[in-house]
């Protein structure tokens, strides 16, 4: 029997799969809400798994990962209203503004621990958030509408509701493989151990700020690119998509999915909002809940379900 | 060679009239010391007498208020922990810090990885490394950690933790071991088997070894040097450490002298 | 020039509500090692219960102690059942649950008081301005803001530095275990420091419900002020926090009062009028990076043992 062939791995296969499957269901039924519902999930999920790379695995918690989806979506949605809609322009731009942000708020943020290094991940974020609110030019805090999504040429048509989706499925594998070979990497090794030990990692010869302050450019820079696919799903940008609590519902897929594996953000993102679709038609006070299910996850089921179906496989 | 001639080697470890005080505690009183290639110099005192302050500094966790630290030629006494590590100076912890989710392997491997050029590969997988995982086997073997290469740090007894300490320092391909300890909270036996590792080891690198097992001390030193109370009150071979009336009333005094 | 000094005065007043967020979150952080995001949460559960009570009794002063009490009662009971488990884990950990406890109170309140806010009118006498230099009016509730808090912030200090509980605070904050050798509960001096920190928080909200807000996510705005305050007078520090306080809301009143005009004078109308505000929401932010480039461990860092 092989090694790959347990529970868990199963469970992520038939994910994967099911995702794969769903713009052929949504036509089946012809329910292409159900698609766009996925789009934004899988979106999010590669947001997720971003934060987890610099989180779950780097021990460092920031609350202001959301601003980077703004970042991305305002610097596609600021060139598309100056009349550029190139996405060769675009999104390059996008990234590159999310890398800049992130070494410029990983470098001071990285001075301080714990605690105070998340509340001033958030207060970075803040700031972005409160910026954004003043681009009068760029809808201000009503956000502003985008006319043309980004433009490929003949290689993609990102109108194409089913492409798009397949788009951002293909880009959400491919960064969690990305995520992945970073992990095992020499790369991976010092983030690991830094989070494990920083004092050891020092003491053993490892500069540790500077390989953090990388790591977090990369998930921020990642998380960009998600900015970039949000806004084109949307063709809406707006402050709101940088708020805090944005960032904390990424911290929740992170979280509720698995912080100790690379795949379980994904799970956590499709079970959050697929949640969230659910019980809000029920009642619109389902809210009150995630709070203390998410206190019983950090108390007792700190790996997320993706730790809870590891521990099972083992049996 | 004449015996009464004394060579002056360049000391590879100089700590020059380093001082550091916590308020009003004064933790360092103008400690010197030169410990020279190839020694193994012992540090002994009673609790409170400055020995984890030591180390801090020399290890670069702590600055001296005062002083001078050079090693191997250079003025380290600003430089930070990490580049300290990279000169060559390697340190094991008095309590036991490692990293308790990965294996023992996991652990030795990562610091040979510190020593093997930068750490910005991000693609191939570091465990599948023959250049980290191979100096990594050695290292272990050498403190008889071999078998147990696969364990979680986690799931080690108290004696492999520090043997487990000394194999990262020696990991870091160091000329010189910082010991803080290395023998805290050990059993008869597995002290035994410490001071033999120990006393392989003194072959190739300087040590300063910084403990409260007289048996020990007195096994494997070429000097010692008595803090206390921040304050360096004798340096010598051992016998006359032994012998040295104020360390007795100090120190040995209070316990049965050691086959004196 | 008057307005100068009103706004100096609200500076100070911002600051003094800032600082009695501070000072409960260094406490708690001191005494417990424990990190509360949910702290805003209190806060905001202080404005509700004062809108609240003195809406039912009729009377602010009568709403204003109910309320204190209640937050306290409210915060001791969180201490109990959900802060214990916490003790002692990752500080990650707390942040994370503390999160599942903020997002719980935002929900609840919606719940129980529906989305749309509150309001908690000032009582009559209060309405009058007085003079506080010739020539200069001040809103006289303002004052009692700023007087209010200098002397709850000197019973701090007296509770801390002069009375056997403030001791036991101390002592526990450098060495926990012992505390407990000596046969204090430490349980329940767990829970009364957790309750003072709810209390000296629903203090604050109860006291700005009047002239600023009483809505579901205040209480994160200026948690996240308060922890920038922390880290500009170093963590740990009490005294820093004080100096801090008002350091922050000094240069954000006055900044956001008179930035635009300043920018007035060396850029175009149009320029000053949409960088302004945006530039004097950051100013916060921007000495808080300042101090972490150039003295990481604050203003007035407290003394490591």
């Amino acid at each position: 029997m092989s090694a790959w062939l347990n529970l868990r791995n199963v469970f992520v296969v038939a994910l994967v799969v099911m995702l794969a499957l769903v713009p052929v269901y949504a036509a089946l039924i012809g329910n292409y809400f159900l698609m766009s519902l996925f789009t934004r999930i899988v979106i999010l999920a590669m947001a997720a798994v971003s934060l987890n790379l610099i989180m779950g695995f780097g021990g460092m918690v920031s609350f202001g990962h959301a601003a980077y989806l703004g970042i991305g979506g305002y610097a596609i949605g600021i060139l598309a209203k100056e009349g550029i809609n190139s996405g060769f322009l675009q999104w390059p731009l996008a990234l590159a503004m999310s890398a800049l942000f992130a070494l410029a708020v990983g470098a001071l943020s990285l001075r301080t621990r714990g605690v105070y290094f998340i509340m001033i991940t958030l207060a970075f974020a803040q700031m972005v958030y409160y910026i954004a609110i003043g681009l009068d030019r760029y809808g201000g805090d009503d956000g502003m509408t985008i006319y043309k999504r980004s433009q490929f040429g003949d290689l993609i048509n990102l109108s194409n509701k089913t492409a798009f989706y397949y788009l951002c499925l293909a880009l959400l594998l491919l960064t969690v493989y990305v995520v992945w070979r970073i992990v095992n990497s020499r790369f991976g090794m010092v983030i690991q151990g830094a989070r494990s030990n920083d004092r050891r990692m020092r003491a053993i010869g490892f500069p540790t700020y500077r390989y953090k302050l990388v790591c977090f450019v990369i998930a921020g820079t990642i998380c960009g690119l998600a900015g970039a696919l949000l806004v084109n799903h949307t063709d809406f940008i707006s402050p709101a998509v940088m708020h805090w609590t944005r960032s904390g519902d990424l911290i929740v897929m992170a979280v509720l999915g698995g912080m100790g594996t690379v795949f379980g953000p994904v799970i956590g993102a499709v079970a959050l909002l697929v949640l969230e679709e659910v019980l809000s038609g029920v009642t619109e006070y389902w809210q009150i809940i995630m709070g203390p299910i998410f206190l019983l996850v950090v108390l007792f089921a700190r790996g997320g379900i993706d730790g809870v179906l590891l521990g099972a496989s083992r049996d | 060679m004449c015996c009464w001639v004394q060579v002056v080697t360049e000391a590879l470890l100089h700590v020059e009239h380093v001082s550091k005080r916590f308020g009003g505690i004064v933790a360092s009183d103008d400690i010197t010391l030169l410990v020279p290639a190839g020694e193994l110099h012992a540090i002994i005192g009673p609790n409170g007498a400055g020995k984890s302050t030591l180390i801090g500094q020399l290890a670069g966790e702590l600055a001296p208020d005062a002083g001078r630290i050079a090693f191997g030629g250079h003025d380290i006494t600003a430089l930070p922990t990490y580049r300290r590590s990279q000169l060559g100076l390697a340190r094991s912890f008095q309590i036991t810090s490692l990293f308790p989710d990965f294996t023992v392997l996991d652990n030795v491997a990562l610091a040979v990885q510190a020593h093997a050029g930068h750490s910005f590969h991000f693609w191939q997988a570091a465990r599948n490394e023959d250049a980290l995982r191979a100096p990594a086997h050695v290292a272990l073997a050498r403190v008889g950690l071999a078998e147990r290469s696969g364990v979680l740090v986690s799931r080690l007894s108290h004696g492999e933790h520090r043997q487990l300490e000394i194999a990262m320092a020696l990991a870091t391909s160091p000329r010189m071991l910082l010991l803080d300890e290395p023998m805290a909270g050990m059993g008869p036996d597995e002290s035994a088997r410490m001071v033999n590792i120990l006393r392989e080891l003194k072959r190739e690198l300087t040590i300063l070894l910084i403990e409260h097992d007289m048996e020990a001390v007195f096994a494997l030193a070429d000097r010692i040097t008595v803090l206390v109370y921040g304050r360096t009150i004798a340096s010598g071979a051992p016998e006359a450490i032994r012998a040295n009336a104020e360390v007795r009333q100090a120190y040995l005094g209070e316990q049965e002298a050691v086959d004196g | 020039m008057l307005y100068f000094i009103e706004q100096c005065l609200n500076g100070v007043q911002l600051g003094m509500l800032l600082f009695l967020l501070a000072a409960g979150l260094t406490l708690i952080f001191g005494i417990m090692d424990l990190v509360n995001l949910a702290h805003g949460s209190l806060y905001m559960i202080g404005a509700y219960f004062a809108a609240t009570f003195a809406a039912l009794t009729g009377s602010f002063i009568a709403g204003a102690l109910l309320a204190l009490l209640a937050t306290l009662l409210v915060g001791m009971a969180v201490e109990v059942i959900a802060m214990r488990r916490l003790y002692g884990r990752d500080h990650l950990d707390h942040v994370l649950g503390t999160f599942g406890l903020l997002l719980f109170f935002n929900e609840l309140v919606r719940l129980i008081w529906g989305p749309a806010g509150m309001t908690l009118p000032l009582p009559s006498q209060m309405l009058t301005a007085v003079e506080v230099l010739p020539g200069v009016y001040y809103p006289l509730y303002r004052l009692v803001i700023i007087l209010s808090t200098l002397v709850v912030a000197l019973l701090l200090y007296l509770l801390v530095m002069r009375t056997r509980i403030g001791m036991l605070i101390r002592a526990g904050a450098s060495n926990r275990e012992m505390v407990g050798a000596l046969g204090v509960n430490i349980k329940l001096l767990y829970t009364l420091v957790f309750g003072l920190g709810a209390a000296l928080a629903g203090f604050a909200g109860l006291m700005q419900a009047p002239i600023l807000t009483v809505q579901i996510g205040m209480g994160e705005n200026i948690l996240i002020l308060a922890f920038v305050v922390i880290i500009i007078g170093g963590i740990g520090s009490i005294r820093g926090a004080f100096v801090a306080s008002i350091f922050v809301g000094l240069i954000d009143t006055v900044g956001r009062a008179f930035l635009p005009d300043l920018l007035r004078l060396f850029l175009s109308t149009n320029a000053a009028s949409s960088a302004g505000p945006a530039i004097s929401s950051m100013l916060i932010y921007m000495l808080m990076a300042a101090i972490l480039v150039f003295r990481p461990e604050g203003l007035f860092p407290a003394s490591n043992k």
